[in-house]
């Protein structure tokens, strides 16, 4: 098994779903941290099967927008470690409201003509996990996509 | 401050205190003749309207106020690449409440976000056009007394017509309302109305496509025009185009207090022969049009009549 050093001070996000993690890395704004970063893709797991795992030393989790994370996968375990023992495990949500993550691509939205409009959108069903656009209410389903 | 930028913002018991207020308006239209006096109303039209913008001023005509505005975009400075946001801001000086109609679907909502004054969305593109809405509300209550209890009929393009979508979501909020959805295949109403209103609701519907066997039933029967730019097939379209023309033939098989209302403008869908029977409230409901939004800018600006 490929052996990856243990963090000392830093965040693990575990659970990812194999082959997201590129994904999480762009969206999250890692690529512009000058920290070490450890991209572990398909990794074996019990529950998943494969996963992917990103490991960030010494970036605390305040840095780190948890409301993106959520929508990305709410199913990824944010692991906090502290001299090398994880102190805390936070769950996600899928966020209320997403500011600038994805989008509007309805062609009658006024966001297609105002460029400098924020691209927000409300979650309006939890279960099937439907976001709307607050201007024109293009429905965006993550379980679609 | 209070926007109207969807159908539903009211809730039941303030679309009940609206209609209240436009139905004593149309009793007694000097009580409220200067009310909005010294206000002013800005149409900021970014597309042509004829009914609508006029419905508008001639509201705030009759409330002693006065209006400003454009009615396209090439007369406003959108023309020069100003954004909603920036227009709304300079209107805010000018005028007390504002009507916006928009090509773009969400602009009234934008602008809502960057005003000091009230905002009517007075249509945004296919998407929503609550005052319609409104108007069809004050219609049917004062035409039948009362919104509960209802058959109502929906007949044409109910696909793409967004006065039945908003029409449907507004009447699920009033008790025992049963719909029969008058269309040809191509044109029944989009499944996340199906699915997310009726269905979710538990409303009573049936979805047809013979306007005659409908008939008897409908205690109200909106027709829409069913247009030949969404049929692929000629031959289709003036196959079914024919079935929906409502002529005094079909309104025999209807009920002697069932109404007829139409979002306007009616183009071939209802016979001009229809229009001495009693029945036919299409006009009536352009007048309840005004009522409704002379109610909703003295709503909207807080004001009422001093005595």
């Amino acid at each position: 098994m490929l052996n990856i050093s243990g963090l000392k001070e830093g965040i693990v996000l575990d659970h990812i779903q194999a082959g997201k993690s590129l994904d999480v890395y762009y969206k999250l704004g890692l690529d512009k941290l000058d920290c070490q970063i450890a991209i572990i893709k398909n990794a074996r797991s019990n529950k998943m099967g494969r996963k992917d795992i990103i490991k960030i030393e010494g970036l605390t989790p305040d840095t780190i927008d948890l409301e993106i994370l959520g929508y990305i996968d709410h199913n990824i375990t944010v692991n906090i470690v502290h001299n090398q023992t994880i102190v805390e495990k936070k769950r996600l949500r899928l966020p209320k409201k997403i500011t600038n993550v994805i989008q509007c691509r309805n062609p009658r939205c006024i966001t297609s003509i105002e460029q400098e409009l924020p691209h927000i959108f409300c979650l309006t069903d939890v279960e099937r996990e439907i976001y709307r656009c607050i201007y024109c209410e293009e429905k965006y389903s993550k379980k679609t996509k | 401050m209070r926007h109207l930028l969807n159908p539903l913002d009211f809730s039941v018991e303030e679309t009940y205190a609206l209609l209240d207020l436009a139905s004593d308006i149309e009793k007694n239209p000097e009580k409220y003749s200067h009310v909005c006096a010294g206000k002013k109303l800005a149409t900021l039209f970014y597309e042509p309207s004829t009914r609508t913008r006029l419905s508008f001023e001639a509201a705030m005509l009759n409330l002693g106020g006065s209006v400003l505005g454009f009615s396209s975009a090439d007369s406003s400075s959108a023309a020069k690449g100003e954004s909603v946001a920036d227009t709304i801001r300079v209107i805010s000086c000018y005028a007390d409440i504002a009507a916006m109609r928009h090509h773009k679907e969400g602009a009234p909502m934008v602008a809502s976000q960057y005003s000091q004054i009230p905002v009517i969305n007075a249509g945004d593109g296919g998407h929503q056009h609550p005052t319609q809405t409104l108007t069809d509300l004050l219609t049917i209550r004062s035409l039948k007394g009362h919104l509960d209890g209802l058959t109502i009929g929906l007949c044409g393009d109910l696909k793409f017509g967004r006065t039945v979508h908003s029409l449907i979501e507004a009447m699920i909020r009033y008790p025992n309302v049963r719909f029969v959805l008058i269309s040809p295949q191509e044109l029944r109403v989009p499944s996340y109305i199906r699915e997310d209103v009726l269905e979710a609701h538990n409303i009573p519907y049936e979805e047809v496509d013979n306007l005659d066997l409908a008939m008897p039933k409908l205690d109200i029967l909106y027709m829409t025009r069913v247009q030949k730019e969404r049929f692929f097939n000629e031959d289709d379209y003036i196959r079914l185009r024919d079935s929906y023309i409502l002529d005094t033939k079909k309104m025999k098989l209807a009920k002697p207090d069932m109404f007829v209302l139409h979002p306007l403008p009616r183009v071939n869908e209802i016979s001009v022969e229809v229009d001495s029977d009693a029945r036919a409230a299409y006009f009536r409901q352009a007048q309840y049009g005004v009522y409704v939004r002379m109610a909703l800018i003295m709503t909207l600006l807080g004001v009422k009549p001093s005595c």
